[in-house]
């Protein structure tokens, strides 16, 4: 009983442990996410409070959305890890295995044409720019001119990102330093600034953030990232990243050169 | 039952979203690449973790925050709150009436930029490339307080009416010095960040913001000054997570200094 004990108390501590260890390590991920939405629901409780002072509305379905926003970033945070990363890298390391430039400069712009022209946000924009520019009489104010005008802004845009990441993969590929063709692309955005229509450019400068969504993200700077990684000589902190860079410049010069072709 | 109708209705939307990215992979990885994807099955349910992440946390955001942020957004650029809190008449109100404005903006800037998903994802692969030297809170906090201050920014300049190219104009200067200055390997990621801090949780509640504003006061039009917050806000992430690096950097350098002083004077 004497010699057995501290055994048995060993490996039950231990136990205890690896179940204490097993729970936590599955419930970390949703603290994580929660830790994440802290911020959101702290602002938005404190100007709801004390500065609008108004009781919050529907206090259990925010409580249920929470939930589901949790869950959700959870499960999304963990398919990144096995699913978008994973093939964005290994298409990488298979295109540079090939060795077909021209193959993966065509992937590229399948991606960025095909990621852009299907989004919601840029969908959103486009309609709204319509609007505008039928307000400042640069397009009959009538339906038809209208989604004409929208439909054109954005595979304008979707054309955009698809050029976009052809630069940006061949600055990998030769290894250009990015801050000059960036700087060059800033420049281009100012002096376009003094020609294009003025109703355009507030349209143009927000829709260079609006064009890389939460799944082209990933998706890009894993290939990115994996391209550098397998080419000799290429730095992946170095070359890998700004791919998005070149994806959220482009659409500002080519959307102010749509709006002066009105 | 509208819970469920949301979920699926935003499920079967998300899959749409996503079907020319699954057909793109797919189709170049059969008949270009012509090789078995490595750990297919995993491989795949990523992807449905992926869709069934991101409806969910759509259908959490549009039922629980948006609702609620976008009523705020009109009820604090209300002229009439304003008024109420300055002490000013509505029609005689100044920018600095504005403060709670400009408050709410920088503070709901930093705290969707937090939960924003595709920051999440770079800054885990910075995390994973640099070997943990960039760390992935360091990242995300940088970005968001850029995000922070281009949006607070964004809104003074709706409610002065000055025009938004000098604004960008200024900043892209400051982003061009700074590239001379900043660490080498920052730089790339640095410009990547202004992309990715306007997606899915930012840009709707921003985007209520400025219209909000560009209705409410006077002389605003919300077609033509509405626009330009989300330009703000992916140009000042760029500049804070470059002086996030040059911070970084010049503190390890006093460190290393004030070592060497330490091992002169032994």
């Amino acid at each position: 009983m004497v010699t057995k004990s501290p055994l048995i108390s060993i490996f039950l501590n231990n136990n205890n442990i690896t179940i204490g260890r097993n729970l936590f390590s599955a419930l970390k991920p949703f603290l994580e996410s929660f830790r994440d939405l802290a911020p959101i629901v702290a602002v938005i409780a404190f100007f709801q409070l004390v500065v609008l002072q108004q009781p919050i509305p529907n206090f259990i379905d925010i409580l249920i959305g929470l939930l589901f926003v949790v869950a959700g970033l959870t499960l999304f945070i963990r398919g990144l890890e096995m699913g978008l990363f994973p093939i964005g890298e290994a298409m990488a390391y298979a295109f540079a295995r090939k060795g077909s430039a021209a193959w993966l400069l065509l992937f590229a712009f399948a991606l960025g044409f095909g990621t852009t022209v299907a989004e919601p946000a840029l969908i959103a924009v486009a309609a709204e720019a319509a609007s505008v520019a039928a307000s400042a009489e640069v397009i009959a104010d009538v339906a038809e001119a209208k989604q004409g005008y929208a439909f054109g802004l954005r595979m304008t845009v979707a054309f955009s990102v698809g050029v976009a990441l052809i630069i940006g993969v061949l600055r990998i590929l030769k290894g250009w330093p990015l801050h000059y063709l960036i700087i060059g692309g800033y420049i281009a955005v100012v002096i376009m600034t003094f020609f294009a229509p003025e109703e355009i450019i507030g349209i143009a400068y927000d829709s260079g953030g609006v064009t890389t969504s939460t799944i082209t993200v990933p998706l890009v700077t894993a290939l990115g990232v994996g391209l550098a990684s397998s080419i000799k000589g290429r730095n992946p902190m170095l070359d890998g990243f700004g791919l998005i860079a070149f994806a959220s410049l482009s659409p500002m010069f080519f959307v102010m050169v749509y709006g002066m072709t009105f | 039952m509208d819970w469920l109708q949301l979920t699926w209705d935003t499920i079967l939307a998300t899959i749409v979203d996503v079907l020319p990215i699954i057909v793109i992979l797919f189709g170049f990885q059969l008949f270009v690449i012509r090789r078995p994807i490595p750990n297919l099955q995993r491989v795949l349910v990523g992807f449905v973790y992926v869709l069934m992440g991101l409806a969910l946390f759509l259908v959490g955001l549009e039922k629980a925050l948006f609702p609620l942020g976008k009523l705020m957004a009109t009820q604090l650029t209300d002229p009439e709150f304003i008024a109420r809190v300055s002490g000013h008449v509505a029609e005689t109100l100044r920018w600095q009436d504005y403060y709670w404005v400009y408050i709410f903006a920088a503070a709901i800037g930093f705290a969707t930029t937090i939960a924003e998903p595709s920051l999440i994802a770079v800054a885990m692969k910075a995390s994973d490339v640099s070997g943990g030297a960039i760390s992935v809170w360091g990242l995300r906090i940088a970005v968001a307080i850029g995000v922070a201050f281009g949006i607070s920014l964004g809104t003074f300049r709706i409610v002065t009416g000055t025009p938004l190219h000098y604004y960008i104009i200024v900043g892209y200067s400051i982003v061009i010095i700074q590239t001379f200055f900043a660490p080498r390997m920052i730089v790339p990621l640095a410009y990547d960040s202004g992309g990715v801090t306007t997606s899915t949780v930012t840009v709707p509640l921003v985007a209520a913001l400025g219209l909000g504003l560009a209705s409410t006061v006077p002389g605003r039009s919300p077609l033509i000054d509405g626009f330009g917050l989300i330009a703000f806000a992916s140009l000042f992430p760029i500049i804070s997570v470059m002086a996030y690096a040059q911070i970084s950097e010049w503190r390890a350098r006093q460190k290393q200094s004030t070592l060497s002083n330490q091992d002169e004077t032994n």
